[in-house]
């Protein structure tokens, strides 16, 4: 029964909704159960040295990949069409845009990944999952910076449509979405791959942080007018209890001097 | 007019003996664990000096505390809201542990299970973060005890602004005194202001700054945005954490632990009302110098009848306003004008103010011809300059501060006349603008300092802030990760319905 069966069915065509499942439903477990351990972890406090100029070059170069592959691959194509561009510039713009990005991810994240291994403060307080996120998103970087030595091969965009086409039916529930991109080059399939992991690792990691550094600029400049934050464990608000004792007070008799809750 | 209650605190530095009780105690029951051993939640220093973590008050370094534009709106100092966001992969105004200190143990173990050698075994201290060999300990808590190190480190102290500090230096002119330091909880925090999450958050009803463990991503900005360096991040759980004004015990109208154990008697606790509404403004004054009579504009008095019946109708329970009326806090701060706030300059508002101390003469040689003005030195003449006290507390304007120490010195002399010959010289109070009654009170609060005196806590209404049938079957007070499997009166992930949750917020 297992004769045509293969395996890159189940990384392309069943394995993203295993691991996209894992992502979002871990997020929310782990958001609701333990919001206690969700946080970034910084190691800033234990040691300076090289996590300034290394975390900055690694979280902006991923952030443009990461957004360049989000725009990238989920852009519908006639969208493209209609807007008129060629796929040859958007693949171009890739490569420019996505290349040195990518170098200076990889050069942030290397020295991170130094510090982590190196330095005996950073070293002790590690936990396994820091380390292993770590490496792997290291090799998922080098991995996607080798990509463009294939890419430059087909500068027509050709490749990259696939990509969007696949990318375009998994999130469609295409559940013939896997065979676009059965014969591309094992260095995108191994991309691919470990992007799949990654995002299934998301929710037992540090990455979690990720959901919380995209809501903090709207929580904080949209949702909070001034700078301070007063929190009250009384029933009523203040405008309520304020009303409340206007209206005791306005009754015939002794004056109110209980509280006005 | 939006009235609010706030337990405030006076230390009175002129009785402390830099005993550290306050800091020892403080850390048995907060920070033994591990992320926080470098963490005092309360700490003392000895000044001049430059402190924990050092060099904290120097804010071209730190950038902490709130920056006054020219327009006169403030925002951190570390900068306004999209500044902190962007600094928020690396924050480069970020204390390292090595400007606290790497924390240590000693190898105990070894003085008992050392085999037999020639020479005595001996305790070496071992880091307690990487738990290696530290062959030489560089720092640690209270680095200076008792002027400890040379005259020229210590001379970094920022409060040596504008003073001619070198003769300080000098064996007979050396000046010394205690700043027991512990979280201000301000009224206008810049730790809370600069927390991107949301986390750190004033309460209304006591004034309590807290941060709330499930809500705090450690992004860290509270670290440099708090000018006192009272906010610590725990590097085990990632989270930051600072002194909850052992809101436990306040909530039951005990004293903090730091208080309750104070060997020297110095620290008061009392309500101080507060009006919500003039906030901004006070710590906006134009001047840095008027901060300290601005934050004052900020208190209201609890003999009014006005403030009394806008208390009640914003909500303050009737013993809070009957506390508040007994306030040492209060006295001190507003009555006899003797406490001031720590660094008014930095624009927060603390809420835990100082009196600052009497010192011997400044030269003993000189003792024949020290400047007296009627029978009492010249409080310019003492050991420890005013402007010094004045950099600490007033944001470097003496008068105040020569007016409190001035009432302090007309207390003993009035006190002595009373119980060495027997006189009440109402002409020693009324040189200081008092009289013998009051004089005799703030002997009997200051230096007597009986327990009834120095607390005056109106326990919280736990029948308005909670609903018991929410907290039936909780996990009480927990720290950190206690009630996370399963936590009791929150929400269930999968059916359930979600209760409400009784913490409407607001925000100003």
């Amino acid at each position: 029964m297992f004769g045509d069966f293969d395996i890159n069915f189940v990384i392309f065509g069943v394995m993203p909704y295993v691991a996209l499942t894992i992502f979002l439903v871990g997020s929310i477990v782990r958001y609701e159960r333990d919001p206690f351990t969700w946080k970034s972890s910084s190691s800033q406090l234990l040691r300076r040295k090289q996590l300034i100029w290394g975390s900055i070059l690694f979280h902006v170069g991923i952030l443009t990949v990461f957004f360049g592959h989000l725009i990238g691959l989920f852009t519908p194509i006639w969208v493209l069409d209609a807007i008129g561009i060629p796929y040859a510039l958007k693949q171009w713009m890739a490569v420019l845009i996505g290349g040195p990005a990518g170098i200076a991810a990889l050069i942030g994240s290397t020295m991170l990944l130094h510090r982590r291994l190196v330095d005996p403060r950073i070293r002790v307080t590690s936990t396994v999952p820091d380390i292993l996120i770590m490496v792997l998103i290291w090799l998922q970087l080098a991995i996607g910076l080798l990509t463009i030595t294939q890419t430059l091969q087909h500068m027509d965009g050709s490749e990259m449509v696939r990509f969007m086409n696949w990318s375009q039916s998994v999130v469609s529930w295409n559940i013939n979405a896997w065979v676009t991109v059965v014969d591309v080059h094992w260095l995108y399939k191994l991309h691919i791959f470990l992007g799949l992991i990654i995002t299934a690792l998301f929710p037992f990691t540090r990455l979690v942080h990720i959901w919380s550094g995209f809501a903090a600029p709207f929580r904080y400049l949209l949702t909070r007018p001034g700078y301070q934050i007063v929190r009250s464990r009384r029933h009523r608000p203040l405008e309520e209890r304020r009303r409340a004792y206007d209206k005791v007070q306005a009754k015939r008799g002794p004056t109110a001097t209980t509280p006005a809750e | 007019m939006r009235v609010r209650a706030q337990i405030g605190k006076v230390l009175n530095l002129d009785k402390c003996i830099g005993c550290h009780t306050c800091s020892v105690t403080c850390k048995n029951v907060w920070t033994t664990r591990e992320g926080v051993e470098y963490a005092w939640f309360n700490n003392v220093e000895t000044k001049p000096g430059t402190g924990y973590p050092t060099d904290w008050e120097n804010q071209k370094r730190w950038n902490g505390g709130w920056a006054r534009s020219a327009s006169g709106k403030l925002h951190p100092k570390q900068g306004s809201k999209w500044r902190i966001l962007a600094n928020i992969f690396a924050n480069p105004a970020m204390p390292e542990i090595d400007d606290y200190y790497e924390p240590f143990d000693f190898d105990y173990d070894h003085l008992k299970s050392a085999p037999d050698m020639n020479a005595f075994p001996t305790a070496r201290p071992r880091s307690k973060i990487t738990g290696e060999r530290m062959e030489k300990i560089e720092k640690g808590p209270n680095w200076e005890e008792i002027l400890g190190g040379e005259f020229s480190k210590r001379s970094a102290d920022y409060n040596f602004e504008n003073v001619q500090k070198e003769i300080y230096g000098e064996y007979e002119n050396t000046f010394m005194m205690y700043l027991p330091r512990l979280c201000e909880h301000c009224l206008n925090p810049t730790c809370s202001a600069s927390c991107p999450s949301g986390a750190i958050y004033k309460r209304e009803e006591d004034g309590i700054v807290l941060i709330d463990q499930e809500k705090c991503r450690g992004w860290r900005m509270c670290i440099s945005g708090c000018p006192y360096k009272k906010v610590y991040y725990n590097w085990d759980t990632g989270k930051s954490e600072k002194c909850t004004f052992c809101y436990p015990r306040i909530e039951s109208g005990q004293p903090t632990v730091c208080s309750e154990t104070c060997v020297g008697r110095i620290r008061y606790l009392g309500v101080i009302l507060y009006d919500a509404d003039k906030i901004e403004a006070a710590a906006s004054a134009e001047r840095e110098t008027d901060l300290y009579g601005a934050q004052l504009d900020v208190f209201l008095d609890p003999n009014d009848p006005e403030v009394i019946a806008a208390a009640r109708r914003d909500g303050v329970p009737e013993d809070w306003i009957e506390a508040a009326k007994v306030s040492p806090v209060w006295k001190m701060a507003m009555d006899w004008k003797v406490a001031f706030p720590l660094h008014p300059e930095y624009r927060t508002l603390p809420m835990v103010w100082y009196i600052p101390p009497l010192s011997p003469i400044q030269n003993a040689a000189q003792a024949g011809q020290i400047a007296m003005s009627d029978q009492m030195p010249d409080v310019r003449s003492l050991r420890i300059p005013v402007k010094y006290l004045a950099n600490m507390l007033t944001a470097g304007d003496e008068e105040p501060i020569v007016h409190a120490l001035e009432r302090m010195s007309a207390m003993r002399l009035y006190m002595r006349a009373l119980s060495v010959d027997g006189v009440r010289d109402e002409a020693i109070a009324a040189r200081v603008g008092m009289s013998g009654r009051v004089i005799e009170d703030m002997y009997k609060i200051m230096a007597i300092a009986d327990y009834e005196d120095r607390f005056a806590i109106p326990t919280a209404h736990r029948e308005q802030n909670e609903h018991g049938a929410d907290i039936r079957g909780g996990c009480g007070f927990t720290d950190g990760n206690g009630c996370s499997t399963g936590e009791a009166g929150k929400t269930t992930l999968f059916g359930g319905k979600k209760k409400k949750f009784a913490l409407p917020q607001e925000t100003f």
